[in-house]
């Protein structure tokens, strides 16, 4: 079929399939799908910059998408004075100490001389920077943890609005590439992908475990909304907005939830729009053409004089910015941050299977990839749920393999995500929106 | 000071863990290895090939336990264990089949088929939570110790206490006896023979009349025969519950490229490497040092220097290492 027509159809379908949501089910969930598929999607074309564009192995996702996060507790939630009276120079300051002490040994490696000496100068350098900074960081967390723990127990943040929140994310996510990109970028592509999984990994084991910075696993809860979003509560006391919904027939309660959906997705949807358009431009201008030259042929490229390593960091700090700002508007659409929820089958793998089955290498796929992926990752449950039922209708009640059958439907999801990406690979490797 | 004191804390708490922790590592690396040195990818599922192994010897073990069969003091699982390998062969040749085989003969690229085992690790995943579920099982009975701390105690008249579990012990004596017999395999037989032909030359391997698919065959075979054991061994020792077994995946890469990616003299090597990090690093010190400093020196921390929870972050810091230094591993891998 002509492209033409065809993908503006796959989109068609994909909405379509929202609507339905919304005309059979509720329009509360058919908003909720479209929002965290708005969000999905900005994920998508993150990896697909880094996939796509540039044939990087990405599966570190969930650990870019909780620094987002991160970025917003830290900007817009309201500081913690007392905290910071307590310790807040003190952690400063051993961070200072920690990056210190690895610039310096940096400095040190390249200035001594190779060989024994420089080894044993290194690793004494090393030892007591940790234990200075040891020194000063235990006591200074211990305090601020003491700091009314119930309810706060960490630093805050700055107390600015959330939309300076986002870009904050990108920028977080963008800095822990850096430091992957630098050490596994230029060897085996099977590195990379080994890296950024154990940087997943420990990202998100830092934010469980340092309560001073994110409250670990007590969650920050209370984020406050963006500017154009208000609370349910607000405009349920707002006359006017009563009103009018009662004069379009609406229940003012249920209307008031909907406003807010939709305000969001009008919100998501401006910043996807912006990114589809600059990357669009970006694909098609010479760097784009550069990047996918050397996708192509790396060592082709090399011998035209292009610094392969270097566009390749390039693409994966920007790539894993767009996710880190993705995971700031999750976080941020939650109202909330919690580490613990933070799973790599979730966060990693399933952003891959939106951009492998909407079309690697197109920004268009990985979008209607988004889209798709995640209306069917809310769906499948039900559905799986539904199958069982009907397959054990013929068992009894009491039947032990009709409840275990019952309560494992759940866990289809993980085995359709799976079939899914393995049938894509097989029958249609360049997926439904192919790289032109 | 006090020497001996000092010294049976630190094997109770820091050699004898990290020596069974270790074993299984570098069984599961062994297995990593060997795919990646015979067919060139690197296998993101196969913490999921362990978890389904073990799920299936934990439940033949049920079975055996229902039936009132036992092995004495040993656990049951050692005789359900060659169902579970078996199981899990079949699993792997069936996927190798039905999925990899496809790409091997289109000669596609090492990262199609990362993903294609990325795509493997969902749906075994899946397929354990569907089967077992999610949540932590527990399968070990047999004795718990072979020395427990009160013994060695009464024995020694020691104030520190050395604790042996069965599992520590039945860990080491199968590591053993698997490394022993796989080297053999590599080394004498003439499939092991040629399978070591095929990792270090495909093209010459094939000149001389090797048969891949039949390599590729028992590639599958040992490596499941591998991770299975490996997989019990770590749920008897520890306890069974499929995201940690998935989450092993990190440790085990660390293991395997730190040894050298495809060399599997190196891959045991890494996973003591790992093993007696992460132990070291996350233990609390202050229990050996007080028998060694004299009183008024006396620790008044933990001294641990990192929280357990970061374990992972030990294993990455190694990697982290390895690779900026040393690409190819202490023992010579075959990448770059």
């Amino acid at each position: 079929m002509n492209p033409a027509i065809k993908n503006p159809l796959l989109f068609a379908i994909v909405f379509g399939l929202i609507i339905l949501t919304g005309i059979f089910n509720s329009w509360n969930v058919a908003l909720n799908i479209l929002n965290m598929g708005l969000i999905s999607a900005i994920m998508a074309l993150g990896v697909n910059m880094q996939w796509g564009y540039a044939g990087l192995f990405n599966v570190g996702i969930m650990g870019f998408v909780a620094l987002g996060g991160l970025g917003v507790v830290l900007v817009s939630m309201p500081p913690v004075p007392e905290a910071w009276a307590a310790g807040g120079a003190r952690v400063l300051l051993a961070l200072g100490v920690a990056v210190a002490t690895i610039a310096g040994a940096v400095m040190l490696w390249k200035r001594l001389a190779p060989g024994r000496r420089r080894g044993l100068i290194l690793t004494g350098f090393l030892i007591v920077g940790f234990f200075v900074f040891r020194w000063l960081f235990d006591p200074a967390v211990a305090a601020i943890e003491a700091v009314n723990p119930a309810g706060t127990g960490y630093l805050g943040g700055l107390g600015l609005p959330v939309l300076i929140a986002w870009p904050v994310g990108g920028l977080l996510a963008a800095g822990a590439a850096w430091v992957v990109g630098k050490t596994a970028l230029g060897l085996r592509s099977d590195y990379l992908a080994i890296a950024t999984l154990g940087i997943a990994e420990i990202i998100i084991a830092v934010l469980k475990n340092e309560d001073w910075l994110s409250r670990g696993v007590k969650n920050v809860v209370g984020i406050p909304r963006p500017w154009p979003v208000p609370y349910e509560i607000e405009l349920q006391k707002s006359a006017s907005f009563v009103e009018r919904m009662q004069a379009w027939g609406y229940d003012p309660v249920v209307a008031s939830s909907i406003t807010v959906k939709l305000l969001y997705a009008l919100l998501f949807g401006v910043v996807l729009l912006a990114l589809v358009w600059l990357s669009q431009k970006a694909l098609h201008s010479p760097w784009g053409r550069m990047m996918r030259a050397i996708r192509d042929n790396e060592t082709a490229a090399e011998a035209m004089g292009k610094d392969v390593t270097g566009r390749h960091l390039q693409i994966f700090i920007l790539g894993s910015a767009v996710v880190g700002l993705a995971g700031a508007m999750m976080t941020t659409l939650d109202g909330q941050f919690t580490p613990g929820t933070y799973n790599p089958l979730r966060f990693t793998f399933l952003v891959w299977v939106m951009v492998i089955v909407g079309g690697s290498g197109n920004n268009w796929g990985a979008i209607l990839g988004g889209f798709l992926i995640w209306f069917l990752w809310v769906q499948v449950e039900p559905i799986g749920l539904w199958l069982m039922d009907v397959i054990t209708s013929g068992m009894a009640d009491d039947s032990a393999l009709r409840a275990h059958l019952l309560k494992s439907a759940a866990h289809m999801r993980l085995l359709t995500m799976g079939i899914i990406l393995l049938l894509v690979l097989r029958f249609s490797p360049r997926g439904l929106i192919p790289e032109r | 000071m006090d020497l001996l004191n000092a010294f049976v804390a630190l094997a109770n708490f820091v050699i004898v863990p990290a020596i069974s922790y270790g074993s299984q590592l570098a069984l599961g690396a062994l297995g990593i290895t060997l795919i990646y040195g015979i067919l060139r990818f690197s296998n993101f599922a196969h913490g999921d090939i362990m978890a389904f192994g073990t799920m299936v010897t934990i439940l033949v073990t049920w079975w055996f336990q229902s039936l009132g069969i036992s092995l004495g003091f040993l656990p049951t699982a050692l005789l359900a264990l060659p169902f579970g390998i078996a199981a899990t062969m079949a699993l792997l040749l069936a996927t190798d089949r039905g999925i990899y085989r496809f790409y091997r003969r289109q000669k596609a690229a090492p990262v199609i088929f990362v993903m294609v085992s990325l795509g493997v690790m969902f749906i075994m995943n899946g397929l354990v939570r569907f089967i077992i579920g999610p949540g932590d099982q527990r399968f070990a009975d047999g004795a718990r110790f072979i020395i427990s701390a009160r013994d060695f105690k009464q024995m020694t008249g020691l104030r520190e206490g050395l604790a042996i579990k069965t599992s520590a012990g039945i860990t080491v004596i199968t590591a053993i006896i698997v490394v022993a017999a796989l080297f053999w395999f590599l080394n004498r037989t003439r499939t092991g023979k040629s399978m070591r032909a095929f990792s270090d030359n495909e093209d010459l391997a094939l000149l001389s009349g090797i048969n891949p698919e039949r390599v590729v065959l028992y590639t599958w075979m040992i490596v499941g025969a591998l991770a299975t054991i490996a997989g019990v061994l770590y749920g008897l020792d520890k306890s069974f519950k499929p995201f940690t077994y998935f989450q092993l995946l990190l440790p085990m890469f660390a293991a395997a490229i730190v040894g050298g990616l495809g060399n599997p003299v190196g891959a045991i090597a890494g996973g003591f490497v790992i093993a007696f990090s992460e132990v070291t690093v996350t233990y609390a010190w202050k229990k050996v040092l007080v028998y060694l400093l004299p009183e008024n020196l006396e620790p008044a921390g933990l001294v641990q220097l990192m929280s357990t929870d970061y374990k992972f972050a030990v294993s990455f810091a190694i990697l982290i290492i390895v690779l900026l230094f040393k690409p190819t591993g202490l023992f010579k891998g075959k990448s770059v």
